[in-house]
């Protein structure tokens, strides 16, 4: 064989993806996608899944879209955390080698925090803000597909890495100099650095999108303080997105420049800095967390008064908290690294400032409480989940101002004690959040509901499991085990809280393969929703058929009051959201179109280049990217017209116009 | 009705289940950093103890709350607690949970910072033994620059005196930890960390790394052996007298990336540990650093003004 075929085989498949379950998944996934082709081409669907969901700009199959990836990604990132737990069950296990270990936490944190739970809420904000606001579509429709798609190949480039060149190792925060080549030769970190470019652009288009759809597109009536707080969570978001992400764009680019142009910004040799790294990726990575618990808060403001029956406690205080928690979460990001050594004056600053952010925090919590508070609890799974966050939430709220008081973080640091705290407010919120957003907004997104029953045990294991996960953490922070060990030594006492840990954790697994079942099984059995407001909801959304037909809304509504649907019922005026037929108009939509996804496969197949780099396919891509611009800017019938009889038609269908 | 699980004779199960529970969680000798042998991790768990009742407090307060709403404001077939669909807000209740907070958090916030300041430098009056930390790939490094000695993942050091480590690497960053006497700190390349410890109490501890930095790095666990002032001269004697010396060579071996065992050296070279570091003050020690060269590290007295 020539030997630059031998050196392509050992650069696409070295040892590291030679392991026998490596192989065994990657068969497994093959044969699936074979077996999806199949069904495709035997059923004659290439046509209908090209037209109605790859090329589509409809802001309700994005979301969809979005969020059946992120389910997708739940799954990967949550067989890694089982993978972590079952290493660590026992001293000295060997489950699996260090190499292995090293790169199963590291994807376990990527794909959770940039491949689930940003995309989950970007499909709950696509799902439900423009629903909420009164809107027929985003502010821009194709730059809203063309985030999907490139988050979409961002995903499938960090996922590949797994069977094609070796997964990164350097964890999720991918600290320099261990991210550099003379420790982290293969290509598994050019994955992780490109993988979060591609999908970071998307989530910057997003937060652009979501900020001036929200700010122009409302229905005539809705100021700002009348918005439903989730529309505040998104607004919010958006905001927190446009100004994180780029510090991390930069951390990123200059990893890339030092490890395939031999820069050295933050090398071993020649002087590099990687403190610098340290800050600029939690310049990012602070705000970055609170990206992924607004959305959770907002979802809660929603829920729990529709399932408590009476209006949201502290309304303006609940927009101040949020605008508070914004402004105040790019001041904390030292608190990453008090041990970096930047003296007591700026420890103590930023351990101050992440202690004020525990005070908007509390102010949420209670008004949550007291929204509850005289009213009627209905204890529907949308409920359950947040029921289940406040406890939760609360635990890991008081163990973070625990790790602000900045001598004692000396001790908690990089400990135990730490991964219980994140994943009580990331799992107990942002999670929790997501489930309880999906339980109560899938009637709205497909006509059905889930099976309450089955969510409620999917509930109940994910709950229970987690508690039993995460508590003995703190514990065994206390006697002094730090994270990302591959494995323990004996006789420091770590065993027992380390099984139970374990334990919990398959537990956990158990309530996902429920909730699973509970999605297909009710697929299956489907209880249709055929008010379009199952829930006997507040807000705007509720007021259309589940779901809602393509253009949202046939006559854009009038608000006068916050929770304007719940407004309507109590006033008996619900027959106002119908159409008279001599109020029908011709209703603008934007055309579908193949642009964004040829947009992503070109980034998709530029990053290929730039991570093996093969610079002429790098190149390639890049012309790529040019000319799906060009082609998108030049083209200029991007609307069509749906004409009064087709709205008129599809409204009588829904039973939503007067006699 | 009360459920039957608090019926007699199980009632006098619960005090006692809680106690063991509590016992097998948090009394044990392996909460290492409950048991601490020195001022730095006192003063540490000091102040953990009192955030961790503040909080104990927020939490006990929004469990109260949380399960009585639930319990009394659920949606059922003749509950008679009011029913108030219009309550949207109350003026006082949330000037309440505005201040409560923030005065729970003073009273966190002004330890916090005393405890952060006084913990940054060696106490005053006290000459501390001076130990170079570096990282290896994935060893421990520690050179005695006042007893030219050095050691390899082993650390010998003298009770009742306060220790400072300076920290750097020739590696990735670690974190360099010893649980049982307070707090870590990053070893950094091209940067020198000051960490000061101190022993109290002759025993074994165990040190280890907090920073993940490849494959060999949940092996980095070193012993630090705490002695009384004069077996520990007696110590830096015995090894000056019978480990060999280390040699560039040595230090060059040290720096494969794999893991090693213990190792003592009656002496090292030169260039080892930064010759170009960033000078620092240790303020509050009364002590100026100079870090120009290896064997040039002065400290000169600060003049008090």
């Amino acid at each position: 064989m020539r030997p630059w075929f031998i050196h392509l085989i050992k650069l696409l498949f070295p040892p590291q993806v030679l392991l026998p379950d490596i192989v065994g998944i990657d068969i497994g996934l093959t044969l699936s996608a074979l077996a999806i082709a199949l069904y495709l081409t035997k059923a004659r669907r290439w046509g209908w899944l090209w037209r109605e969901w790859l090329t589509t700009v409809d802001h309700k199959r994005i979301g969809i879209m979005y969020i059946i990836a992120a389910l997708i990604m739940l799954f990967r990132g949550g067989v890694d955390a089982l993978m972590i737990r079952s290493q660590l069950i026992v001293p000295e296990a060997h489950f699996m080698g260090a190499q292995q270990y090293d790169e199963v936490f590291t994807t376990h944190g990527t794909v959770m925090i940039f491949f689930m739970a940003m995309p989950f809420f970007f499909g709950l904000f696509n799902v439900a803000v423009p629903l909420m606001i009164g809107a027929r579509d985003v502010a821009f429709p194709r730059l809203n597909a063309i985030s999907f798609w490139l988050f979409a190949f961002g995903a499938a480039l960090f996922n590949i890495s797994f069977s094609i060149g070796g997964s990164p190792s350097a964890g999720w925060f991918s600290y320099p100099p261990y991210s550099e080549l003379q420790f982290n030769p293969g290509v598994g970190e050019n994955y992780y650095l490109l993988a979060l470019q591609v999908s970071g652009i998307g989530s910057i288009a997003t937060g652009i999108n979501f900020l001036v759809t929200i700010l122009k597109l409302r229905a005539p009536g809705m100021t700002l303080m009348k918005m439903p707080l989730f529309v505040w969570s998104a607004l919010v978001t958006s905001t927190l997105i446009l100004f994180a992400f780029p510090p991390l764009t930069v951390a990123l680019g200059l990893t890339m420049l030092d490890r395939l142009f031999g820069a050295s910004f933050f090398t071993l040799a020649h002087e590099g800095m990687p403190m610098m790294y340290a800050n600029l990726f939690w310049i990012f990575g602070h705000p970055e967390v609170y990206i992924l618990i607004m959305p959770a808060f907002g979802i809660f403001s929603e829920v729990v008064p529709t399932f408590s029956r009476k209006p949201l406690f502290g309304y303006e205080a609940m927009v101040i908290s949020l605008l508070a928690i914004t402004f105040l979460s790019y001041g904390v990001w030292v608190h990453h690294f008090f041990e970096m050594g930047a003296g007591p004056g700026v420890n103590v600053f930023f351990g101050l400032s992440t202690m004020l952010i525990a005070i908007p925090t509390g102010v949420k919590m209670f008004n949550w409480l007291f929204t509850m508070w005289g009213g009627r609890i209905r204890l529907s799974v949308p409920m359950l989940w947040q029921l289940g966050f406040i406890p939760t939430f609360v635990v890991g709220g008081a163990s973070g101002v625990m790790l602000a008081a900045v001598a004692a973080d000396y001790q908690y640091h990089n400990s135990y004690f730490v991964i219980a705290h994140f994943h009580n407010v990331i799992v107990g919120g942002t999670v929790f959040g997501l489930l309880s957003g999906m339980y109560y907004w899938w009637p709205k997104m497909f006509g059905w509901k889930l099976n309450e029953r089955q969510g409620r045990w999917a509930f109940a294991f994910f709950f229970t499991g987690f508690w039993l996960t995460f508590m003995p953490q703190y514990f065994l922070g206390l006697e002094g085990m730090t994270r990302r060990m591959a494995s323990y030594p004996p006789g420091l006492g770590w065993g027992g809280l380390n099984a139970m840990s374990t334990i919990g954790a398959f537990i956990m697994g158990v309530g996902f393969a429920i909730l699973v079942y509970n999605i297909a099984w009710s697929r299956m059995h489907p209880e249709w929703d055929t008010t379009g407001d199952p829930w006997d909801g507040r807000t705007l959304e509720w007021s259309l058929p589940s779901p809602a037909p393509a253009y949202n809304f046939a006559r854009i509504p009038e608000v006068h009051e916050r929770d304007a649907w719940w407004a309507m019922k109590q006033r008996g005026e619900t027959d106002a959201v119908k159409l008279s037929p001599d109020q029908v108009e011709p209703i603008h939509v934007p055309k579908n179109t193949p642009m964004p996804i040829c947009l992503a496969v070109s980034f998709f197949v530029g990053s290929i280049g730039m991570v093996f780099a093969w610079h002429w396919m790098a190149i390639l891509g890049g012309l790529g990217v040019v000319a799906a611009l060009a082609y998108g800017s030049l083209e200029d019938d991007t609307d069509r017209e749906l004409d009064p009889t087709t709205v008129l038609n599809t409204e009588k269908r829904l039973g939503r116009v007067h006699p | 009705m009360r459920p039957a699980f608090f019926k007699r004779p199980y009632r006098k199960l619960v005090p006692l289940a809680l106690a063991a529970g509590l016992l097998s969680t948090g009394c044990g000798q392996q909460y290492v950093l409950l048991h601490p042998v020195g001022p730095v991790g006192q003063q540490e768990l000091h102040l953990m103890e009192l955030a961790a009742i503040a909080m104990g407090i927020v939490i006990l307060v929004v469990f109260t709350l949380y399960f009585y709403a639930i319990i009394r404001f659920r949606d059922k077939p003749g509950n008679t607690a009011p029913y108030r669909p219009d309550w949207h807000g109350s003026k006082w209740l949330e000037i309440l949970w505005w201040v409560l907070p923030a005065v729970l958090l003073t009273v966190i916030a002004i330890p916090t910072v005393k405890t952060t300041y006084a913990l940054d430098h060696v106490p005053k009056g006290k000459d501390p033994i001076v130990i170079d930390v570096t990282s290896l790939t994935w060893k421990w490094l520690f050179e005695y620059p006042g007893q030219h000695v050095a050691a390899v993942n082993q650390l010998v050091i003298p009770t009742g005196k306060p220790v400072l480590f300076e920290l750097t690497a020739d590696s990735p960053m670690n974190t360099f930890w010893i649980p049982a006497l307070g707090g870590m700190e990053y070893t950094m390349p091209n940067r020198v960390l000051p960490l000061w410890l101190q022993a109290n109490k002759p025993g074994t501890y165990i040190g280890l790394s907090g920073q993940y930095s490849g494959t060999g790095f949940a092996k980095m666990f070193f012993h630090v052996k705490a002695v009384s002032p004069a077996a520990f001269n007696a110590w830096v004697a015995k090894t000056r007298k019978t480990a060999s010396p280390m040699t560039m060579a040595v230090y060059d071996q040290l720096l494969k990336h794999n893991t090693t065992g213990q190792a003592l050296y009656s002496s090292y070279p030169k260039d080892t540990f930064p010759t170009v570091a960033n000078g620092f003050t240790l303020t509050g020690s009364g002590m100026y650093m100079v870090m120009r060269d290896k064997n040039d590290i002065t400290y000169m007295p600060m003049q008090n003004p």
